[in-house]
């Protein structure tokens, strides 16, 4: 009998890089996908709180209250944004999703008290029509932008990047290009459409202050105006927006979702949403700005948990995409059959740009998307968005806050040498925060 | 006849009056004196009145511009009505870069030249330059008319989609996936009812530019256009 040792897989050459060379071979072209980064990267999950003990007294769990509001935009807008709720949906566009899930995703949100967010593609009537609170992106494509939907926007939000691909802009693919998206884009319906990656009249932190006060002027400085901003140089950014005249700082994570953009992209460019954080706190009290500018961090937020490590590291706000999508059913179990069908499995679809999604969400197809029944999908976001909440509140009460603002970086511990550099807590059982000495 | 004078009046104060004004108003004209290059001048206008702006303007004046006719006596800044959905917009003097910028309606005359980018996303406005426009012009446009009376700089159309460009003098160099092409009955048409929106004579020797639509389509076999 022959002995022979087990077959060994690479690190390197995994059997997904395998695949992935494989197909490139046979393509000649990037692989494009929806949705964050996949790789493991320093998250939420490697930071615990410090729940009270003799020195801190909790408060009584379903008894004390334990406050969840929020206001956005109170620096210069007259009509700041009131949340009943630290966690908002963001901006993802009609095209890529489907009108009734930005239906449900404006169901869902109102029935909490928070708000939704447009995309790149315009505001439709849905929208609008279900989000009590709507606030309306101003990207580089400006596509659908008109004076008329920013008057009846909530808040505006200039969008700079996104977590997923820092520095890059979009492209909706032919396949999802239907005779509405068309029309609310002004472009030829079936073909490609490239989203721009710069502005077109602005460029540069100089420029940008002046067209946010375009924006007060035409809106009358009633509502706030938000910059987001992919993770890549938080400090930075956040300063600028900051000098810019920003109301709000929304600052996205590469786990951050997108459309569509080039895998080399997602898993490449960009930090995690952890690494962004603390250096986007430190620009705001650097000048003074802390909670007078407010701050909206997401990029892989997924749990209660998530929602308090993120407001005690000194966010105001998180925000959800992908979350959202899934609450809504996205990769839902029940559909694997269609999943293997697609060459996936439930769990792992990302296809988003092609438009076939089974779930009736990431499609313009009228037989898919009338799958999705807004009123029940709005009420799964609505359930998840209570959840979140519900979470965050034990994990604040735990830690003896009336508030969930009241959360700090002194509740929190790292797990990893990694995490705790990034997040600036020190390492469980240490008092060591690796980069800031003994 | 309404007057105003940015000498010693705010900004906010001019654009708050102008926004309050409903869409049967009798106070049809606003003369605006010492504009001195604010930005934002007249932005976000919605009823058909006319502005009359006695001198040089910053960014964004006029910026999404609805229903009315703005009149610049002077040059004009970055993102001269950008956005613009319909009405009028005249440039006495050059406007800046990325003048029309994703413009969606209406007129911009421009007497003077336009710098870099003009037109840039354009989607559906319809510009008129009397005398030369920078480079990257029309990039990314997508509707609409841009009629160049003077020269066009380099990467003229540069990403075009639907929108048509006339330029009459030369044109460095034409951006990817823009050519030269023959005018149709529709072009000539379209040519025509902007020259004459604009109350300008068509000299008859303008050139036509439009997308060659060959990116349409995501293909690797494009990759050096890309």
């Amino acid at each position: 009998m022959t002995h022979r040792t087990l077959p060994r897989f690479s690190a390197t050459f995994d059997p997904h890089t395998i695949s992935e060379i494989q197909r490139a071979a046979a393509t000649g072209i990037y692989d494009i996908r929806g949705g964050g980064a996949k790789r493991r990267v320093p998250h939420f999950d490697d930071l615990l709180f410090l729940g009270a003990s003799v020195s801190r007294y909790p408060l009584e769990g379903y008894r004390e209250r334990c406050g969840t509001d929020v206001v956005l935009g109170t620096r210069f807008a007259r009509e700041p944004v009131r949340l009943k709720i630290p966690v908002t949906v963001a901006g993802m566009s009609f095209g890529s999703l489907s009108a009734q899930a930005k239906e449900a995703l404006g169901r869902g949100a109102s029935a909490m008290g928070t708000s939704t967010t447009t995309g790149d593609g315009g505001m439709t009537e849905e929208e609008r029509g279900h989000s009590t609170t709507l606030v309306y992106q101003l990207l580089p494509s400006r596509y659908g932008m008109s004076p008329d939907d920013l008057r009846r926007a909530d808040a505006i939000e200039v969008v700079v990047g996104q977590g997923a691909k820092p520095g890059g802009g979009g492209m909706l693919l032919g396949q999802k290009i239907n005779e509405r998206v068309a029309e609310m884009r002004d472009l030829p319906e079936g073909i490609d459409q490239r989203s721009a990656c710069r502005h077109p009249d602005w460029t540069g932190p100089d420029d940008l202050e002046i067209k946010i006060e375009e924006l007060r002027e035409i809106t009358d400085w009633r509502i706030p105006i938000y910059v987001k901003v992919g993770a890549s140089r938080p400090y930075y950014d956040v300063a600028l927006a900051v000098k810019s005249g920003a109301d709000v700082v929304v600052l996205d994570g590469m786990q951050g979702g997108t459309a569509a953009t080039q895998e080399v992209f997602i898993e490449h460019v960009g930090i995690p949403t952890l690494a962004a954080i603390r250096p986007a706190v430190k620009a705001l009290e650097d000048l003074g700005m802390h909670r007078k500018v407010q701050l909206v961090v997401s990029g892989g937020i997924r749990s209660g948990a998530d929602v308090a490590k993120a407001l005690a590291l000194g966010a105001d706000a998180v925000s959800i995409g992908t979350a959202a999508l899934i609450a809504l059913g996205d990769n839902d179990p029940a559909l694997e059959e269609e999943y293997r069908a697609l060459g996936t499995t439930a769990g792992a679809y990302d296809d988003w740009h092609e438009g076939n999604d089974p779930a009736g969400i990431t499609t313009q197809r009228p037989e898919l998307a009338s799958r999705l029944d807004p009123v029940l999908a709005g009420r799964r976001l609505a359930n998840y968005l209570g959840v979140l909440t519900l979470e965050a509140q034990t994990i604040a009460r735990a830690c003896g806050k009336s508030h969930v603002h009241n959360l700090e970086p002194e509740d929190l511990v790292a797990l990893t040498i990694e995490a705790a550099a990034m997040a600036g807590v020190p390492l469980a059982g240490t008092d060591w925060i690796p980069g800031r000495g003994l | 006849m309404s007057y105003f004078d940015l000498a010693d009046r705010p900004l906010r104060e001019l654009n708050a009056a102008l926004h309050a004004l409903p869409v049967d108003t009798n106070d049809t004209h606003w003369n605006v004196e010492n504009p001195a290059g604010r930005h934002a001048i007249a932005c976000g206008l919605t009823v058909p009145i006319t502005v009359d702006l006695k001198g040089h303007v910053g960014y964004y004046c006029a910026g999404m511009n609805k229903d009315a006719d703005v009149t610049i006596r002077g040059n004009a800044g970055v993102g001269v009505a950008e956005n613009m959905m319909s009405g009028r917009v005249t440039v006495k003097g050059d406007a800046s870069q990325s003048a029309g910028a994703s413009g969606r309606g209406g007129l911009l005359v421009i007497e003077g030249n336009a710098a870099a980018r003009c037109g840039i996303s354009m989607k559906g406005i319809d510009i008129v330059v009397k005398g030369s426009v920078g480079p990257m012009s029309a990039f990314m446009a997508q509707k609409g008319n841009l009629v160049v009376f003077g020269d066009a700089g380099e990467a003229l159309g540069d990403s075009l989609y639907e929108a048509r460009l006339f330029v009459r003098g030369t044109v460095a160099s034409l951006g990817a996936d823009c050519v030269e092409t023959t005018m149709g009955d529709d072009d000539r048409a379209a040519l025509a009812a902007v020259l004459d929106e604009a109350g300008l004579a068509d000299p008859g020797d303008f050139r036509l530019y439009a997308s060659a639509r060959s990116l349409y389509h995501f293909k690797v076999d494009n990759l050096d256009a890309y």
